[in-house]
C-alpha cells in the first residue's frame, strides 16, 4: 500500500513533469534555432515572423493530438466497425444494423432511452425552476439550494446505492427498512420488489437522475433568474399581472434561451446514461437502456465489437442534432465579439 | 403574493413558498440521511427495523437459558440459581414468558410459579430462581423475553467494510487515477486555450469549432477502438493493456475538450491591454503565458479542476473498461458496484461502502462550491 502510494505521487509529479517539459522544452527549442541572427550581408534578421507561426502549434500540438486520438479517430472506427463482424475483421455489411433493427433488447433500450428523454430533462428543469424561483424568496434559500446541489457531487453508483435501498423490499411479513415500502406499508398497502415491476420501474431509475440533474439545472438557471431586469417584472406588476402571470408571461420568455441549454446538457446526460441501470438491475426487468447494452455487448462472449459500434453510433447520431446547434450558437457568439 | 408589502410578510403564499421548499428540501436530503444513519448503526439492528427509528430504542424477542441444578446455592435455607440473560447493562427487559408464544405474559419483576418453584426475571435481565426443594433439573430452562435494546451508534461498520472488502485499496486507487487524471488536461488545455484566444494561426477557427463539437461527443463511441487500441498496444510491445497510464490519457482526452473551451473563455476575456503591452515589452508569447496569464486565470483553471476532479472520482464506465478488478486498480465505483452484486443484502457493507466513496467528493464541494458554480455557468451559459 505504501508502495501505490509512491508510486501515485511519483506518477503525479512524473505526468506533470513531463508536459512541463514538453512545453518548456519545445519553446526553448524554438527560441534557439529561430533565434535571431545575420544575415550572409551582415545585416541584422529578426526571425520572430517565423517564431511566430511554429510557436502556435507547439501551444496546441499536445491537445490536438489527444483529441485526435481519443475523440476524433474513436468516433470514424467506431462507424466503420459497426460493419464489421464481432472481431472487427470481416465485412458484413449491413447486418449488424439488421440484427439491431429485429432484436427485442434493443428495440427495448430505444423504448426506455426515448422514456427517460422525455421525462429526465422535463423533470429536472421543471424543479430546478420551481426551486431556483422558491429560494429567492426566503431567507434560508442558499441553504436549500446548497442541499439540493448536493447530489451533483455524487457518483450515479453511489446515488444507486442511496436509492436503492429507499426501495429496498424485506418480504411481505419482515419489518421494511426501505423508506417507500415503510410508507407503502403504513398506509396499508401490500410492500413490493419495486424495482422488478415492469415498466414502471424505469420511472424509479429515472428518479435518481433527476434527483442529481436538479441541481444543476437550479443553480444554471437561478443565475439567469437574476439577470431577468426588474423594471420588466414591475411594469407588468403594475400592468395589474399577478404573480402567476408575471412568471409564465414575462420571467420565462426572457430565460428560454438558458431553458434550452440546460434541456439539452441534460439530454446528453440522459442519452448516455449507464451506471445507474447498471448498479441498480443491469438491465434486467425491461430496464434495459443504450449505453447498457452497448456495454454488455463490448465484453458479452468475449465481446461483439461490431453490434456494440452499431449501439454506440445510434448514441452519437441523437446527439448530432445538439452538436449542431452548439456550434452555430458558438459561431453566433463569436460573430458578436 | 403579497410579499413587497411592508408589514405583511406572512400570508398564504409566503407559508406556501416555505412549505413547498421545505418539502422539496426534504425529498433531496432523505435519502443521503438514510444513508448515513444506517452505516452508523449496528448491522443486527439495521435489518430489523427502519433507520428512521434509529434514534429509538427497538425491541427484539429472545430466549436465555437458566442455569442447571449444578448452579444452584442454598441460601437461608432456599435453594436458589441465579444469573444474567442480558449482561450489556444498557439493554432492558420490557416482558417474558415462559412459552415462545407467550411474549408478553409477565411484567419485569413480576414472579411466576414453575411447579412449585418460584421465577422472576428482571428488568435489568438478571433473573431469580428459589425453590424450597433441592433443584433437580440437567439442562437449563428457556426463558423468553422481549428485550428493549437502545440505539447503538458506531464506526464497526466502517471497519470492516475497509478491512474485509478492500475499500481501502480501493481508497487508494482511486486517487491514483484521479490526481493525475485532473492535473494532466489541466495543463494541456491551459497552452491550448491560450493560443486559440490570443495567438494568430490558420485554421484557428474552425478548430475551436471542433472542439465545441467534439464537447458533446458520447464517450461510448471511443470505447471500443480504445478498447482495441490499447490491446494491440499490449501485445505488440508485450506490456499489460489495463494500466494506470492509459486511464489517465483516456480521461484527459475525454476532459480536454470542456477544459479548452472553460479556459479559452476565460483567457480571451482578460484585457487585451496586458498582452499587448506585455509584448511591447518584448515577451514572447510563451513568457506572457506563464508569467501572465497562468496566474490570472487561476479561478478557471480551479474551476475547471473540481469539475474534472469529480468527474474522474465518481466515474465507472471508463474504470470498467480500462482498469483491472484486482486489488492494485479496481477503483471506489466499482468496488462498489461489485459490493452491489455480492452483498447486495448486507446494508451495513453497502452503506458504509457507499459513504466512503462519496465522503471526498462531499467535501471538494462544499469546501469549493463557488469555483464549481462559476464553472458550470461558463460552461453552459454563454461563451465568454
Amino acid at each position: 500500500m505504501t508502495q501505490q502510494v509512491l508510486m501515485a505521487l511519483l506518477a503525479v509529479v512524473a505526468g506533470v513533469g513531463a508536459s512541463l517539459a514538453y512545453f518548456f522544452g519545445s519553446n526553448l527549442l524554438l527560441d534557439r534555432l529561430a533565434a535571431d541572427g545575420r544575415k550572409p550581408d551582415g545585416s541584422y534578421l529578426s526571425r520572430e515572423p517565423l517564431r511566430n507561426v511554429i510557436r502556435p502549434w507547439l501551444f496546441v500540438l499536445p491537445a490536438l493530438v489527444i483529441l485526435g486520438v481519443y475523440l476524433v479517430y474513436p468516433v470514424v472506427e467506431t462507424a466503420r466497425l459497426s460493419f464489421f463482424d464481432r472481431n472487427g475483421t470481416q465485412f458484413v455489411g449491413l447486418s449488424n444494423y439488421a440484427w439491431a433493427i429485429q432484436n427485442p433488447e434493443f428495440l427495448e433500450a430505444i423504448r426506455n432511452n426515448l422514456l427517460w428523454l422525455l421525462f429526465v430533462p422535463a423533470l429536472s428543469t421543471a424543479v430546478g425552476l420551481l426551486v431556483a424561483t422558491l429560494a429567492d424568496r426566503v431567507a434560508w434559500g442558499n441553504i436549500a439550494k446548497s442541499l439540493i446541489f448536493m447530489p451533483m457531487a455524487i457518483s450515479f453508483v453511489g446515488a444507486s446505492v442511496i436509492w436503492k435501498f429507499v426501495y429496498d423490499f424485506r418480504g411481505p411479513d419482515a419489518p421494511q427498512i426501505g423508506v417507500v415500502n415503510a410508507i407503502v406499508v403504513a398506509l396499508g398497502g401490500e410492500p413490493q420488489a419495486w424495482i422488478t415491476v415492469p415498466f414502471w420501474n424505469n420511472f424509479l431509475l429515472m428518479i435518481i437522475l433527476v434527483w442529481i440533474q436538479t441541481g444543476f439545472a437550479m443553480v444554471i438557471l437561478s443565475a439567469a433568474l437574476r439577470g431577468v431586469p426588474e423594471e420588466t417584472i414591475e411594469a407588468a406588476q403594475i400592468d395589474g399581472a399577478g404573480e402567476v402571470q408575471v412568471f409564465f408571461r414575462i420571467v420565462i420568455p426572457q430565460i428560454m434561451s438558458t431553458i434550452l441549454v440546460v434541456w439539452t446538457t441534460i439530454t446528453i446526460v440522459v442519452l448516455k446514461v449507464f451506471d445507474i441501470v447498471l448498479a441498480m438491475t443491469n438491465g434486467q426487468w425491461g430496464t434495459n437502456v443504450l449505453a447498457n447494452s452497448m456495454y454488455n455487448w463490448m465484453f458479452r462472449g468475449g465481446g461483439d465489437f461490431g453490434r456494440g459500434s452499431v449501439i454506440a453510433l445510434v448514441i452519437m447520431i441523437a446527439v448530432i442534432p445538439i452538436m449542431v446547434w452548439n456550434i452555430r450558437r458558438f459561431q453566433r457568439e463569436e460573430a458578436m465579439r | 403574493m403579497t410579499a413587497r408589502v411592508p408589514g405583511m410578510t406572512i400570508t398564504w403564499g409566503r407559508l406556501l413558498t416555505h412549505a413547498s421548499l421545505v418539502l422539496i428540501v426534504v425529498l433531496w436530503t432523505v435519502p443521503v440521511l438514510g444513508l448515513f444513519i444506517s452505516s452508523l448503526r449496528d448491522k443486527d439492528q439495521l435489518i430489523v427495523s427502519g433507520w428512521w427509528t434509529a434514534f429509538t430504542a427497538t425491541e427484539r424477542t429472545a430466549f436465555g437459558r437458566t442455569g442447571a441444578a449444578n448452579a444452584q446455592v442454598e441460601v437461608l435455607g432456599k435453594f436458589v440459581i441465579e444469573g444474567d440473560f442480558l449482561p450489556d447493562p444498557r439493554r432492558t427487559v420490557t416482558s417474558y414468558g415462559l412459552q415462545q408464544t407467550d411474549l408478553t405474559a409477565h411484567a419485569p419483576g413480576e414472579a411466576v410459579a414453575i411447579g412449585d418453584s418460584e421465577f422472576t426475571l428482571f428488568e435489568d435481565g438478571t433473573y431469580r430462581w428459589t425453590s424450597e426443594e433441592p433443584f433437580t433439573h440437567s439442562a437449563g430452562r428457556r426463558i423468553f423475553y422481549v428485550a428493549s435494546i437502545p440505539p447503538t451508534f458506531s464506526l464497526a461498520n466502517y471497519r470492516e467494510v475497509l478491512s474485509g472488502e478492500r475499500i481501502d485499496r480501493a481508497f487508494i486507487n482511486t486517487f491514483t487515477v484521479t490526481i493525475p487524471a485532473t492535473l494532466i488536461p489541466i495543463l494541456i488545455a491551459a497552452f491550448a486555450a491560450y493560443a486559440f484566444a490570443w495567438m494568430k494561426f490558420p485554421g484557428r477557427q474552425w478548430l475551436f469549432a471542433i472542439v465545441v463539437g467534439l464537447l458533446v461527443v458520447p464517450l461510448q463511441m471511443s470505447l471500443i477502438p480504445l478498447l482495441r487500441m490499447y490491446n494491440d498496444i499490449g501485445a505488440t510491445f508485450g506490456v499489460p493493456s489495463k494500466t494506470y497510464l492509459g486511464i489517465w490519457l483516456a480521461h484527459t482526452g475525454f476532459g480536454l475538450p470542456l477544459a479548452i473551451y472553460l479556459l479559452r473563455n476565460y483567457i480571451g476575456g482578460l484585457p487585451r491591454d496586458i498582452i499587448e503591452s506585455a509584448q511591447l515589452d518584448g515577451a514572447s508569447h510563451f513568457e506572457i503565458f506563464i508569467r501572465l496569464i497562468l496566474p490570472l486565470s487561476v479561478p478557471a483553471l480551479a474551476s475547471f479542476a473540481i469539475f474534472q476532479f469529480l468527474w474522474v472520482w465518481n466515474d465507472l464506465l471508463v474504470a470498467l473498461v480500462f482498469l483491472g478488478k484486482g486489488d492494485d486498480q479496481i477503483v471506489l465505483t466499482s468496488s462498489l458496484r461489485e459490493l452491489l452484486g455480492s452483498r447486495g443484502d448486507n446494508w451495513e457493507i453497502l452503506t458504509s461502502g457507499a459513504f466512503i466513496s462519496i465522503i471526498v467528493p462531499l467535501m471538494v464541494f462544499f469546501s469549493l462550491q463557488r469555483y464549481f458554480v462559476r464553472g458550470l455557468l461558463a460552461g453552459s451559459v454563454k461563451g465568454g
